[in-house]
């Protein structure tokens, strides 16, 4: 079967700037794909040039098999939600989600019978009548996602539609998407630059970064092992610690060696031979354990000097520094730390990925 | 004009020092105010008294006395029977051609301008910067400059000296304001509303139509006593491009006022500028919660 979605070395200029540099993106039907990164990293351009709403200065796009390149967007068998949900101020909701198709001029009938469909999924058969003025932002959100439905196209297209809401509304509405994709087994094509949104939702994630893309992966592919540290300190909150070290090869191992104002260095046995002299170590938050929580070959103890705790209800944040680089584990809520004291963490060295510390790529 | 209601402003003073001082500053504003109220309404009140006097009256009365004895004999003559020259017949034929002129003129620049003001904010074009420059600038021509042009122009497309002319030269000069308001309220909606109307599958004028248009009423509102006023107040156009079945009421205005012989029948050259101004009056007195609704209105929400 075709991909639903096939991007093929897409390029896009605005006059001299390259925006996008040579997207390789292939999508199978049912996936859930996110395209994540800092703002101005070309992400929202991408997406609108999968609409059709920008032209493309090369390459191709196909969807569901067939070349889209130089089609127009209403015939793209897309639907897109917008971030500012883009509902047409002077028509009721009923008239936003039919508009599309009037426009195509379906009959009366079938019109009905689809808005009935989407307004009972979505449960908005009450506010049909209203205006979207007259709508709080958690329904607008509701009825821009009933005018993508309506459509039933083989792909959705959101752009970032969450970020106008309020945090509590959010995590509602990113359970409530997650499920209608279960549920439709759609093909969607989702902008943020949220990283647990992207997590959450993604059954394959695009991470990018100045118009080209630095890794493609299942979530758990970018978080566990980040292409490079760009990647790795965008995704994940806390972000991955990367610690400057220095490698030496001892025996069929390499040891670390991680400087500290003030204290001994702190040494690592790593079972690799293949390190350069200096390298980056990146941990996360959560594979540093207090002493007696992690067991195993790969798990090594080092005491370190507490800076700062942050308890944060579930977890407690502990950093300190190591490298010249602040550092910070994701402790048990009970941990017992006080700043300036030191403190037993384990590193679990099988969790950890190192990058040469010039290009910043994975080794 | 009263300056009877002064408001207590609800925040509590800080002495009574402060507060007898705020007092007369409030005081002082507004005698100042009915001060300029009084500047502006005081000829209007001289031509609404002189223009319900008799001729007699007003010879022997005082500018501002109240008439004695009110007539509208001379409202009456002005609408029917006042001479413009040669031609007896009062304002009222010429009424009706700056009826026939404004209507079309303020319908046709407003609908212009909303469908230009709608390309320039919403469909950016190459060179749409310079393009609106170029639109912008027609607001501030002065335009003695372009009265042989436009004459020339005229002649060739033979609507000289005719109605359609006039409605001509008032849309092409209307629109460099038309298009500027409907442009700056258009580019405060969201391009977002095309972009999903596009992947509805809304064409250009469908958008507009269907979308545009209906937002519009503030500033249409707007636009149009903007052009209405212009339109209907206009002398020079007005009198450089009619012949004599065509003038507006603007120029029979002033032919009554220079035409008459002997005595100057004060009193109807009163009534007749007056009704000259009633139209625009009126369409502020309509349509003025929706001027300044719509000069202040700015975002759409939705």
């Amino acid at each position: 079967m075709a991909p639903i979605l096939d991007i093929k070395h897409l390029y896009k200029n605005y006059g001299s700037t390259e925006i996008l540099k040579d997207i390789n993106v292939t999508i199978e039907k049912g996936d859930f794909l996110v395209l994540v990164g800092p703002s101005g990293c070309g992400k929202s351009t991408l997406l609108n040039c999968i609409a059709g709403l920008e032209e493309i200065t090369s390459g191709s796009i196909e969807i569901d098999g067939r070349d889209m390149t130089h089609v127009s967007p209403k015939d793209r068998d897309i639907a897109m939600v917008f971030q500012s949900y883009a509902l047409y101020p002077t028509m009721s909701v009923a008239k936003n989600i039919t508009f599309g198709m009037k426009v195509r001029g379906i009959s009366q009938e079938e019109q009905d019978r689809k808005l009935a469909a989407v307004a009972k999924q979505l449960q908005i058969e009450q506010l049909l009548k209203r205006r979207p003025g007259q709508l709080s932002g958690g329904q607008r959100q509701r009825v821009a996602m009933g005018r993508a439905l309506v459509r039933d196209p083989a792909l959705f297209l959101f752009d970032e539609p969450l970020s106008n809401l309020d945090a509590k509304l959010r995590v509602e509405m990113r359970s409530e998407i997650k499920k209608l994709h279960h549920r439709l087994g759609a093909s969607m094509v989702y902008v943020t630059h949220d990283q647990i949104e992207a997590m959450t939702l993604a059954t394959k994630i695009v991470v990018m970064k100045g118009g080209v893309i630095q890794q493609i992966g299942t979530p758990s592919e970018i978080y566990n092992h980040p292409a490079n540290t760009f990647v790795a300190d965008f995704m994940g909150s806390p972000p991955m610690n990367l610690i400057p070290a220095r490698a030496h090869s001892e025996g069929n191992g390499t040891k670390l060696e991680i400087d500290r104002e003030g204290l001994e260095p702190i040494f690592l046995d790593v079972p690799r031979k293949d390190l350069p002299g200096d390298v980056v170590v990146g941990v996360r938050p959560e594979d540093l354990a207090e002493a007696g929580y992690r067991s195993g070959d790969t798990v090594q103890r080092a005491a370190i000097r507490v800076d700062m705790v942050e308890p944060a209800g579930a977890d407690t944040f502990v950093t300190t520094h190591m490298g010249g680089k602040m550092i910070t584990a994701r402790l048990h809520a009970e941990t017992v730390a006080h700043p300036g004291e030191m403190l037993d963490l384990e590193f679990d060295l099988e969790k950890v990925t190192f990058f040469e510390p010039t290009s910043g790529q994975r080794i | 004009m009263t300056d009877a209601t002064l408001t207590q402003t609800g925040r509590e003073p800080r002495s009574a020092g402060a507060l007898i001082g705020r007092r007369l500053l409030r005081w002082g504003l507004y005698a100042l105010l009915c001060l300029f109220a009084l500047y502006y309404l005081l000829p209007l009140f001289v031509m609404l008294t002189t223009s319900l006097k008799s001729l007699e009256e007003i010879r022997t009365g005082s500018l501002v006395a109240l008439p004695r004895e009110v007539t509208f004999d001379a409202w009456g003559k002005a609408w029917s029977g006042a001479c413009t020259g040669i031609q007896c017949e009062g304002l009222r034929p010429f009424f009706w051609n700056s009826v026939m002129m404004a209507v079309p003129g303020v319908l046709l620049s407003t609908l212009i301008g909303a469908l230009n003001g709608y390309i320039f904010a919403q469909w950016r074009f190459r060179g749409a910067n310079l393009f609106f420059a170029f639109l912008l600038f027609g607001c501030f021509i002065p335009f003695q400059v372009v009265l042989l042009p436009m004459a020339r122009m005229l002649g060739i497309f033979g609507l000289a000296g005719t109605i359609p002319g006039l409605i001509f030269v008032h849309t092409i000069y209307g629109l460099g304001f038309t298009t500027l308001f409907f442009r700056n309220y258009y580019v405060t909606i969201p391009h977002e509303l095309v972009r999903a109307a596009k992947i509805d599958g809304a064409g250009f004028f469908r958008i507009f139509w269907s979308i545009f248009l209906p937002l519009s009423l503030p500033i249409a509102v707007v636009t149009i006593i903007w052009q209405f006023t212009q339109i209907w107040n206009d002398f020079l156009f007005g009198v450089s491009f009619s012949s004599a079945g065509s003038q507006p009421i603007t120029v029979a205005l002033n032919n009554i006022v220079n035409s008459t012989t002997g005595v100057k029948e004060y009193n109807v050259d009163m009534a007749a500028a007056i009704i000259a101004g009633l139209p625009t009056l009126f369409v502020y007195i309509v349509a003025g919660k929706y001027f300044i609704r719509g000069l202040t209105a700015g975002s759409v929400k939705g």
